[in-house]
């Protein structure tokens, strides 16, 4: 059968190994897709498009340093280009009853906390949800997320100071001026 | 301490700080109740995002995340193959088909032969159509998600069209690698248990047979044209004419 009989010879078993460790950063690369775009479908449109970009471009990564902060580059990057061309800054969809479904029986105490959460992240601008997300939610290190964004790491400390005030004023329901542009 | 560096409050919140420090934050914080409150309701925010999100990190990951080409295909492949004997379907064809390279799914689309592309539908309907556990990779239930999914995939837009008139319902669809790009399988079923396939796949610039034609071997008819830039294959185990039957409508809702 051809390739069959003697397939994951030398090469191929490396790539197969690569591919291994790229799908071991699966599961947080969705969490992560899914509170960034707040819907499931394309959370995983952004994951798909990632894993492709990571598939082709795993040459280019390092040995040794941090694949999933190289995910969350190529995430970023891809992330970027979508909204640029889509202008779906604008659509992110706090889905509100389906988002919660993500949840396993949440203490109740935290239930009214999530809600006013995956509601508010929407309203955030997109440099501010990505800042909270990436330290908040994927424990990133504040170098980390300077080197996955592209920013200076002031800039990081900024957009998480002024991020997390904005969204606790959301979450508390002040009304409060939009911020569009971010330093 | 007198003063609190923005940095401070933020690793703070974050449990980012050594002890020394976050002492130091702590006795700043209790002389400013405005400041705790703030912090406080920051850790929140970090809570409710795990609260939240963390079930999606710990669901399993979708068969569609399989890296396709290279991983996980080959094996499928070389047991696709292994089902078609199986099913009785093997011809000599089979044995000279290569299997499928990574270099070969990302070299440039060739152009589409009308033979191959009627084979390489009946191979994926010989394999898939008797599972019974995953028949398809995704249900009729989330056709919207099914039809951007492939469409995306395929780089046009691939839609399953409405059999019930004919009597069969969507089951549901998936991806392939075809000889050098992906293809869609969309599954039907009519009410005592029979299955359609409609195989859709891009093809090359140079392809010049565009009529409707038919193949069978082994059971397995296959009605197949090409239209625009799909070529579109249904395959099934029922009579020629009911066959073609379904396959008009197939083509005149594509058409349309």
């Amino acid at each position: 059968m051809g390739r069959g009989s003697n397939s994951l010879a030398g090469d191929e078993l490396a790539m197969w190994n690569n591919d291994r460790l790229i799908e071991e950063q699966i599961p947080r690369l969705r969490r992560y897709a899914r509170a960034l775009t707040g819907d499931a479908m394309r959370a995983d449109d952004l994951v798909q498009d990632t894993l492709e970009r990571a598939w082709t471009k795993f040459a280019l990564w390092r040995p040794g340093s941090d694949l999933r902060a190289w995910m969350f580059t190529i995430m970023h990057n891809v992330f970027i280009n979508q909204i640029s061309s889509a202008r779906a800054q604008q659509e992110y969809l706090p889905l509100e009853d389906d988002a919660l479904e993500v949840a396993v029986e949440p203490a109740q105490e935290h239930a009214l906390d999530m809600r006013d959460l995956i509601a508010s992240l929407g309203q955030l601008s997109t440099e501010y949800r990505e800042v909270l997300l990436l330290v908040g939610l994927e424990d990133l290190s504040y170098e980390e997320v300077a080197k996955v964004l592209n920013i200076p790491i002031g800039t990081v400390m900024s957009r998480l100071s002024r991020g997390r005030e904005r969204l606790r004023k959301l979450m508390a329901g002040e009304a409060a001026t939009p911020l569009r542009r971010v330093k | 301490m007198n003063e609190m560096t923005e940095h401070d409050l933020q690793a703070y919140v974050d449990g980012r700080l050594d002890a020394g420090r976050r002492q130091a934050v702590e006795a700043y914080l209790a002389a400013n109740p405005g400041l705790a409150a703030k912090a406080a309701a920051y850790r929140r925010q970090n809570d409710a995002m795990h609260t939240a999100f963390d079930a999606i990190a710990d669901e399993p990951v979708p068969a569609r995340f399989r890296k396709p080409a290279r991983a996980t295909w080959p094996a499928l492949s070389y047991a696709a193959m292994a089902g078609c004997l199986a099913v009785g379907l093997a011809t000599g064809w089979m044995v000279r088909e290569p299997a499928v390279s990574p270099a070969a799914l990302a070299a440039a689309r060739s152009p589409l032969t009308p033979v191959s592309f009627a084979r390489q539908a009946a191979v994926a309907h010989a394999v898939f159509s008797p599972e019974v556990l995953h028949p398809v990779e995704v249900g009729a239930d989330q056709e919207p998600h099914l039809v951007k999914w492939l469409s995306k995939r395929l780089g046009v837009d691939v839609r399953p069209p409405d059999l019930n008139p004919a009597g069969f319902q969507l089951i549901g669809g998936r991806l392939l690698p075809a000889t050098s790009g992906p293809a869609a399988q969309f599954m039907y079923q009519d009410a005592r248990g029979q299955r359609l396939t409609l195989y859709v796949r891009t093809h090359g610039p140079d392809t010049q047979e565009t009529a409707f034609r038919y193949e069978k071997s082994d059971g397995v008819g296959v009605f197949y044209w090409i239209d625009r830039d799909l070529g579109y294959a249904l395959s099934g185990d029922i009579d020629r004419a009911r066959l073609l039957e379904v396959a008009k409508i197939v083509y005149q809702q594509l058409a349309g």
